[in-house]
């Protein structure tokens, strides 16, 4: 274990909770932060008959703590960073091991399963590999169809895809056929927004068959990298930031 | 008093309409089982996921390791509800960081699945999750990689099994549970 410690910076701010530190090198850099106001939609924005109250009061708890949902602090400190990766000078934002902690996992899905429950939605969307992870359990909680948007060739049958800019060339991401209707209110969820490339391909995609994407949900985001720009009129709700490099 | 296929329960035959057949795909004489058209109805997902979660949550599983990348559909719901965590089994260089391969057979060539150093600890107690198994061999990959780090696999989970691959005789003796067989 030791050598493996030793090849992460250590958390300078605060010491890493000690359940994590025995399982998992769970040493995080300082850059990442909690997201600041601008970055959380205000839930007024929407109404739900249902439980408009129980919104509006955890709305305004949360805003008595500064605008902090109380469970971010946690969820942040139990991604893990890892430096050089896939190539030398990205940060890589590893959320396996927000995987491996039960109650941060949790929170995770219940965060975005409360903000999206009563809105309406019909398709959870999720961006082949890691939306699989996050967008299942966020349509089974709030009774939606689940969609898997993949790389090329995975999906049998007839599919219809959408072309985006890498580094270098391009990449396609796909969806079925029919799996989703014109009308039809969809999220779209994947794990981290970076350029933002294959999250507007998937709002393409989407808007291409006539459904309407009431906002792209992810668990990070990575400002400097100006993804939300990408996004035309579809929201962007994340619930942490970090630094690309 | 465990038994490997849930035959009678009535949830079964509402899940095995949902699932699409798609022929030739990806090569001619390939039946594929499609389970995305499951995911699209929300009441046949969310059976399954119960069908799984009522059978594990009171055996002490504390890893659910979900094969990339359709056994993350079925995973992470089946660890959330049992209050395990999931473990993502990856192809080669996609998990970051310090990580332990196990090579398995293709019908050309062979491939690799990979996990993280330090994501399952000794006496960990796994489910194995992966929507159909075939020939085993992915699957054999798995508990091979597990039982290496010290943790004891308590059972393999699939939603279909193609039992003419016998795919069921390579889980070194580890015990298969499924919802659909599809001959």
């Amino acid at each position: 274990m030791q050598s493996i410690v030793s090849s992460y910076h250590l958390c300078l701010a605060h010491p890493p909770p000690p359940v994590l530190c025995q399982r998992l090198l769970c040493h995080r850099i300082p850059s990442i932060r909690l997201p600041s106001r601008r970055s959380t939609t205000s839930l007024g924005l929407f109404t739900c008959a249902a439980v408009s109250r129980e919104s509006e009061m955890a709305a305004a708890a949360a805003a008595k703590e500064d605008g902090q949902d109380p469970r971010i602090p946690k969820i942040a400190s139990s991604i893990r960073v890892i430096p050089d990766f896939p190539k030398p000078g990205i940060m890589f934002q590893d959320i396996t091991t927000l995987l491996l902690d039960t109650e941060a996992f949790k929170d995770t899905i219940d965060i975005f399963v409360e903000r999206y429950k009563c809105k309406g939605i019909s398709v959870v969307a999720g961006v082949e590999a890691r939306g699989f992870i996050f967008g299942p359990p966020i349509a089974l909680a709030i009774g939606a169809k689940f969609v898997p948007m993949r790389k090329p060739k995975k999906l049998p049958g007839k599919v219809i895809s959408e072309e985006y800019s890498l580094e270098y060339g391009t990449d396609k991401i796909e969806m079925h056929v029919g799996a989703v209707e014109p009308g039809e209110r969809a999220i779209i969820i994947d794990d981290l927004i970076a350029t933002g490339g294959t999250l507007a391909a998937a709002i393409r995609l989407l808007e291409r068959v006539g459904v309407k994407i009431v906002e792209c949900a992810c668990v990070i985001e990575l400002p400097e990298l100006k993804g939300r720009e990408k996004l035309g009129e579809a929201p962007l709700f994340i619930l942490v930031t970090s630094d690309a490099a | 008093m465990s038994r490997n296929k849930q035959e009678e329960d009535p949830r079964i035959n509402g899940i095995k309409t949902k699932i699409r057949v798609v022929p030739d795909f990806p090569k001619k004489g390939i039946m594929f089982q499609d389970i995305t058209t499951v995911l699209l109805d929300p009441k046949a997902f969310k059976d399954t996921i119960d069908l799984f979660v009522e059978r594990y949550r009171d055996k002490n599983i504390s890893v659910v390791a979900g094969i990339e990348a359709r056994g993350f559909l079925f995973g992470p719901p089946i660890a959330l509800a049992i209050g395990a965590k999931f473990v993502p089994l990856r192809k080669p260089k996609k998990l970051p960081g310090e990580t332990i391969f196990e090579e398995y057979e293709l019908e050309y060539g062979n491939d690799r699945l990979e996990m993280h150093v330090g994501a399952v600890e000794v006496g960990d107690r796994a489910l194995v999750v992966d929507d159909l198994i075939a020939t085993g061999g992915t699957l054999c990959a798995a508990i091979k990689l597990l039982e290496r780090v010290g943790a004891e696999v308590v059972e393999c989970a699939c939603v279909i099994e193609l039992p003419e691959l016998k795919g069921r005789q390579r889980l070194k003796g580890k015990p298969l549970c499924m919802l659909v067989e599809y001959r």
